[in-house]
């Protein structure tokens, strides 16, 4: 499978990047780690005539503890991520979900920019961003901005993000210390996308329920942020009443299709079963102080 | 959309060439530097049997643009043996632990398990495990690959000592 041809660049700075995409328009691509981009040059499903290499930007990359947030570098590889202790003390699903995704050498190349910017609903941060409310930081042409992970997503490969736009970095406010969170997903093999995830952050207070933030991963066109299923469980104790009626409302906006990974009904109820067990797992670390 | 000129570390040689900046790494090293060590198994990025090192990370080559890996340092199996012939620890283990049928996915599982001892020289079963999960082998059912793996540790970890 050869891709089409394309010139190459590879600029030294953010700066260089935005022009190159201002000269281009929609002609250019940015890649980050290309394994995304990549398979889909290679099956004739993207052609950009321009492709911008983001790897020596060294202002992409990085993990920043700014006290109440911590700000990823969008060119951050999955790899770095899994290797952080800090980041792993301050927000540990971070962590628990790059473990899952692909295998080690997509991780040493795939970065967290690349996997929540490109919009593929079968990609697994962007559910996770989506229950840490993240903020996705955008430069463009005419200057920054600051974009909700919720709104974000409106489609398949359809993002907020604007022609000539480039994600640098992710800011995610730090859970309190005693939450928990867990990302559970079912896949056939290795390497292999979602048949469903879920992603779950929650507070306990006493044995009440504080807060909680559920997100599903490739049931849908895009990530879904499952807001009524948090809001099932919150001010309550985590009890099988209220679990029920989280796993209800979160496979109640589930619209998977039909794939090689099963039937609608069959990977609507495994999303079921995915905030299920997350639900339990986030409940047990937050009750033990983790 | 012309040819570029690349220049890279192979295997502790510098190389020179032009190439299309389209033109995957796996091909080439396979066609333009004949370095057919690394395979194109599935050519998807499933299966690891391209896998190549590149600036110190395991990756596999045929999801590399040339392109990106211009200015890198590559080392593929055919780098992994010592300079007089002699074969790696680990070359050594999987002959004499079976770690192979047919053949096709060593170059790329022992060129992955070289990085993976590199990270972690002590890894445990379930570590080895993981750390060659990119990696397919449709003949050996693994138990063999970790075997060699391990003994591999075991007799790089013993060589240190004995240097000490």
């Amino acid at each position: 499978m050869i891709p089409a041809a394309f010139d190459y660049h590879r600029p030294a700075s953010l700066d260089d990047a935005l022009k190159l995409l201002a000269q281009h328009g929609d002609e250019a691509r940015v890649v980050a780690g290309g394994h995304s981009l990549i398979p889909m040059m290679k099956l004739r499903l993207a052609a950009p005539s321009h492709l911008v290499d983001l790897q020596d930007i060294a202002a992409l990359k990085g993990i920043k503890d700014s006290g109440g947030a911590v700000e990823i570098g969008a060119m951050t590889s999955q790899r770095d991520i899994i290797q952080s202790a800090a980041l792993a003390s301050a927000i540990p699903l971070l962590k628990e979900t790059a473990e899952q995704i692909a295998d080690p050498q997509v991780r040493y190349c795939g970065t967290l920019g690349g996997n929540v910017a490109n919009g593929d609903p079968g990609n697994d941060m962007p559910a996770v961003m989506m229950a840490l409310d993240a903020v996705y930081l955008v430069k463009g042409p005419g200057g920054a901005r600051e974009i909700k992970a919720r709104g974000f997503y409106h489609g398949a490969y359809a993002t907020e993000l604007k022609d000539g736009e480039i994600l640098t970095a992710i800011r995610i406010p730090k859970p309190p210390h005693s939450h928990g969170s867990a990302y559970v997903k079912q896949k056939r093999k290795i390497g292999d996308y979602a048949t469903a995830a879920a992603a779950v952050v929650l507070t306990m207070s006493g044995g009440t329920c504080a807060s909680a933030a559920i997100a599903l991963t490739n049931v849908g066109d895009t990530a879904l942020y499952a807001e009524a299923a948090g809001a099932a469980l919150a001010g309550t104790s985590l009890d099988a009443a209220a679990v029920a009626k989280a796993v209800e409302a979160a496979t109640g906006i589930a619209q998977p299709a039909k794939d090689a990974r099963g039937p609608v009904d069959f990977r609507k109820s495994v999303a079921g079963v995915m905030v299920w067990r997350a639900v339990e797992i986030a409940g047990r670390r937050a009750r033990a102080g983790r | 959309m012309s040819k570029m000129h690349v220049k890279m570390t192979v295997n502790g040689g510098e190389v020179e060439a032009l190439a299309e900046p389209r033109t995957l790494l796996i091909h080439f090293l396979r066609e333009q530097l004949s370095l057919t060590g690394p395979h194109v198994g599935c050519d998807t990025s499933h299966c690891g049997a391209c896998t190549v090192d590149l600036n110190g990370k395991s990756v596999k080559s045929c999801t590399v643009f040339v392109a990106q890996a211009n200015g890198g340092a590559v080392t593929t199996i055919e780098g992994i043996a010592h300079a007089d012939g002699t074969l790696h620890v680990l070359q050594e283990m999987f002959r004499e632990h079976h770690g192979l049928q047919c053949g096709f996915c060593t170059p790329g599982m022992i060129t992955r398990a070289y990085r993976l001892l590199q990270e972690n020289p002590n890894p445990s079963e379930t570590e080895i495990r993981h750390g060659i999960a990119g990696n397919l082998c449709r003949c050996t059912g693994y138990q063999n690959i970790v075997k060699a793996i391990r003994a591999a540790a075991d007799q790089l970890s013993g060589k240190k000592e004995a240097a000490e």
